[in-house]
C-alpha cells in the first residue's frame, strides 16, 4: 500500500512539471487576448525563450541569468508582432503564425551550435520541514522555484484583470476599444504592453522547457506546447482559475497514459495520447451551449485592428 | 520545417540571398563534380538518427574530396507527398545519387526513380527495390542485445524501463533484442514498455523515463531520439543507453553505453561505385561487423560488466552469438522460434510478437 502512495506521489511530482510550462504560457496569452490582441506566435515565442534561455545559462553558468534572458527574449519577439499588427496593422492571425515559423528557424539556427549539451537543471527548493511531511510534504514544498512562480503570476494576473482599474481598464479596450478610446484610454499603448507581457510569458514557459523539464536544447523541443496554451485559454473561456484547472488536466492525463502504461493496463496508449484533445472539445461543445458566458468572458474585440482615426 | 523547404524551393530559383541571410547552406552548388542528394526527415541538430545521417554526408565529402563531389541535404521534409516533390527536385537539379533516410519515403522515392532512371537512388530503412533504387539499414538490434546483456547484469530491481516509439518491427525487434541480451544473464528479467507514440518530444520522453522509474525500474533504453531520458536516469541515479549517437555529453554519469550509427562507410562506397559506373542495386542490412554500427566506450559500470559487454560484442561480431535463436516464446508463452532454429532476415524484419520477459502490450 505505501508503494501505491510512493507512485501517486511521484506521479503528481511528474503532472506538476508538464503543466507548468503550459500554465506560464496561458497565463501570458491570456491577458494578450484580454486586451483584444490574438497572438498565434505562442509555440515561436516559446522555442526563442527556450533558446536564449538555455543559451545564456550555458554561457554565463547562471541559471537566473538564464530565466532572464527566457523572458527578454520572449518579449523581443513579442514586440516584433505589435509593432506589426498594432503600429503597421498587419493581420494578427497571419502575422502570428508567421511569428511560430520565424521563432522555429531563429531557434534552430541560434542553437545550433547547443545541441547535445547538458545545463544543471534548476534547483529544488526545499523547504525546511514542510518539504519532509509525508505524502503532501515533497509535492507542495519540495519543487523547483518556477512552479511556485506559475501560480504566483497567475494569482497575480487574475487580481489585477479583476480588483484593478488599470485591469478594468485592460478589459474594456478589449471588449470594446472605440468606446475605451472616445473615454480617452490608450488603447494601442494597453495593448502593446499585454501582448509584450503575453511574450515574456511565453518566453518564461521555454525557458522552463529548456532549464527546467528536459534542461537541454534540441530543435522543436516545445513538440507543440504553444499551441495547447492557445487551445487552454479558450477551453478556460478566459477565466484565469479555469486555466489553472485546464493546465493540470492537460498535464494530468498526459502523465496519465505514460503510468497507465507502465501499470499494465490494457487500454490503447494511441487512445490515451487522443484524450486530452478529446476532453478539450468535448468541453468547448458543453460550454458552448450556454452563449452568454461566453460572450462575458471573451474579449469581443479579439483580433480586431485598431485605428484611431482623428 | 517550412522554413528549410521553402528556402531550398528559393534558391533553386535563385534567389540564394535568402539562405546566406539565415547562414545555414541547404545547398551547395557546382558545376562539375558528382553531385550527391540527401533528404533527411528530422533536422540535423537533432543529435540523433538526422545528425548521423549528415556526419556520415560530410565524412563521405571528406573521404572522396570535395573537388569531387559536391552534397545537397534538404532537412525536415515530412514523409508523404512532399518528399516526393523534394526528391524529383533534387533529381532534376542533376544529383547523381540521392539517399532518401527514412522509411516513410519509400513510395515517393520509387515514384521518382521510375522517372529518373539514370539516376541511383538509395533508400534508408526500406524493403523496396528497382532497378535504380537499393535499399540499407544497420542491425540496430544487435546493440540492443548488448545493452540488454548490461541491464541484466546491472540492474537492482531486476526490471528496466524501454521507451517505445512507435510500434512497427524494427523497434519490436529492438525490444526482444533486449529481452535476449538481457535473459542471457538473468532468466527471470523483466522490461515495462511505455510507448509514447512518436520519435521525438523530449518533454514526454522525460515523462514517460519517470513513469517507468517510479514503477521500479532502474536501467531505462530508448527507441526516441532526444537525450532527456538519459538526464532524467541521471537525475534520479539511474542509467541508460544513448541513441543513435554517442551522448556522454549530457549524461556522463548515466550512459552506459550507446549505440551509434555509422552511416559513413557505406555511403563512401555507394558513391564511388555511383561515379564509376560499378552502382547496382542491392539490399544492405550490416551491423557490428560491417561497422555500420558501433558501440560507444562502456562506462559507468564495474570492470566484469564491461567484460561481459565486450564478450557480447565480440560475439555478435563474430557470428557465435546469433541473438533471435530458439527457444524463444512470446510472452503469452507461444513457441515463437523452435529450439535450434534461428530466425532469418525476412522473420526478424517483420517481427510482430514480444518476447517472454516483456510486460506491456504491443498496441495492435
Amino acid at each position: 500500500m505505501s508503494g501505491d502512495i510512493a507512485q501517486i506521489v511521484a506521479a503528481a511530482l511528474t503532472v506538476i512539471t508538464a503543466a507548468t510550462p503550459l500554465l506560464l504560457a496561458a497565463t501570458g496569452e491570456l491577458v494578450t487576448e484580454k486586451s483584444g490582441v490574438l497572438n498565434l506566435g505562442v509555440e515561436g515565442m516559446m522555442l526563442v525563450g527556450a533558446i536564449a534561455g538555455f543559451a545564456t545559462a550555458i554561457t554565463t553558468g547562471s541559471s537566473t541569468l538564464g530565466i532572464a534572458a527566457g523572458v527578454a527574449a520572449g518579449a523581443g519577439m513579442a514586440l516584433i508582432f505589435a509593432v506589426l499588427t498594432l503600429t503597421f496593422l498587419a493581420n494578427q492571425v497571419a502575422t502570428g503564425l508567421a511569428l511560430t515559423i520565424f521563432g522555429t528557424g531563429l531557434s534552430a539556427l541560434i542553437g545550433s551550435g547547443y545541441v547535445g549539451i547538458a545545463v544543471k537543471p534548476l534547483p529544488r527548493l526545499a523547504i525546511p520541514v514542510l518539504s519532509e511531511l509525508p505524502l503532501v510534504g515533497p509535492i507542495l514544498f519540495g519543487q523547483d522555484v518556477l512552479i511556485y512562480t506559475s501560480f504566483l503570476l497567475l494569482a497575480a494576473v487574475a487580481y489585477f484583470l479583476y480588483r484593478t482599474h488599470a485591469g478594468l481598464v485592460l478589459r474594456s479596450i478589449g471588449d470594446s476599444h472605440e468606446a475605451a478610446h472616445a473615454i480617452g484610454y490608450r488603447v494601442i499603448g494597453v495593448r502593446y504592453l499585454a501582448t509584450i507581457f503575453g511574450g515574456a510569458m511565453s518566453g518564461l514557459g521555454g525557458a522552463y522547457m529548456s532549464l527546467a523539464y528536459s534542461p537541454s536544447w534540441s530543435e522543436g523541443m516545445t513538440a507543440g506546447r504553444g499551441w495547447i496554451a492557445l487551445a487552454l485559454v479558450v477551453f478556460a473561456t478566459w477565466r484565469p482559475a479555469r486555466l489553472l484547472a485546464g493546465a493540470y488536466l492537460f498535464g494530468g492525463i498526459n502523465i496519465l497514459q505514460l503510468y497507465i502504461q507502465a501499470w499494465g493496463w490494457e487500454i490503447p496508449s494511441q487512445f490515451l495520447t487522443m484524450l486530452p484533445y478529446l476532453a478539450t472539445v468535448l468541453v468547448l461543445v458543453l460550454i458552448s451551449r450556454d452563449q452568454t458566458r461566453i460572450r462575458l468572458n471573451a474579449p469581443a474585440c479579439l483580433g480586431k485592428p485598431f485605428y484611431a482615426a482623428g | 520545417m517550412l522554413r528549410s523547404r521553402r528556402t531550398f524551393t528559393k534558391m533553386l530559383g535563385g534567389t540564394a540571398a535568402a539562405a546566406a541571410v539565415l547562414g545555414r547552406p541547404f545547398i551547395v552548388r557546382a558545376a562539375d563534380p558528382f553531385k550527391a542528394g540527401f533528404i533527411y526527415v528530422g533536422p540535423v541538430a537533432d543529435f540523433g538518427w538526422t545528425h548521423q545521417h549528415d556526419t556520415a554526408r560530410k565524412a563521405m565529402e571528406e573521404a572522396i574530396g570535395t573537388d569531387k563531389v559536391k552534397t545537397t541535404y534538404v532537412e525536415s521534409v515530412k514523409e508523404g507527398p512532399d518528399a516526393e516533390r523534394v526528391i524529383r527536385e533534387l533529381a532534376t537539379a542533376g544529383h547523381g545519387i540521392i539517399f532518401t533516410t527514412s522509411f516513410g519515403f519509400m513510395n515517393p522515392t520509387l515514384k521518382v526513380a521510375k522517372d529518373f532512371p539514370a539516376v541511383k537512388f538509395e533508400h534508408a530503412t526500406g524493403y523496396k527495390r528497382t532497378e535504380n533504387v537499393a535499399t540499407y539499414n544497420i542491425r540496430f538490434y544487435e546493440g540492443r542485445y548488448i545493452q540488454g546483456v548490461i541491464a541484466g547484469k546491472m540492474s537492482k530491481s531486476g526490471t528496466i524501463g524501454y521507451i517505445g516509439s512507435v510500434p512497427i518491427p524494427e523497434v519490436v525487434m529492438g525490444m526482444n533484442a533486449v529481452a535476449q541480451g538481457m535473459r542471457s544473464v538473468r532468466p527471470d528479467g523483466k522490461i515495462k514498455i511505455v510507448w509514447i507514440n512518436g520519435w521525438y518530444d523530449p518533454g514526454k520522453e522525460s515523462d514517460a523515463t519517470k513513469a517507468l522509474i517510479d514503477q521500479g525500474c532502474d536501467i531505462i533504453c530508448q527507441h526516441t531520439d532526444s537525450g532527456s531520458p538519459l538526464q532524467v536516469a541521471q537525475e534520479r541515479g539511474m542509467h541508460g543507453f544513448g541513441q543513435a549517437s554517442d551522448m556522454i555529453s549530457i549524461a556522463p554519469k548515466a550512459q552506459l553505453t550507446s549505440s551509434i550509427d555509422n552511416w559513413g562507410p557505406y555511403y563512401i562506397d555507394r558513391v564511388k561505385a555511383a561515379m564509376d559506373g560499378s552502382w547496382k542495386s542491392q539490399d544492405v542490412w550490416g551491423g557490428l561487423k560491417a561497422d555500420m554500427l558501433k558501440m560507444a566506450p562502456y562506462t559507468n559500470m564495474d570492470d566484469d560488466v564491461k567484460a561481459a559487454a565486450q564478450a557480447a560484442e565480440d560475439g555478435v561480431k563474430s557470428g557465435q552469438i546469433i541473438i533471435f535463436k530458439g527457444p524463444i516464446k512470446d510472452q503469452n508463452g507461444t513457441l515463437q522460434v523452435k529450439d535450434g532454429e534461428a530466425l532469418d532476415d525476412g522473420k526478424i524484419a517483420g517481427m510482430n510478437w514480444l518476447a517472454e520477459g516483456i510486460e506491456g502490450k504491443l498496441p495492435s
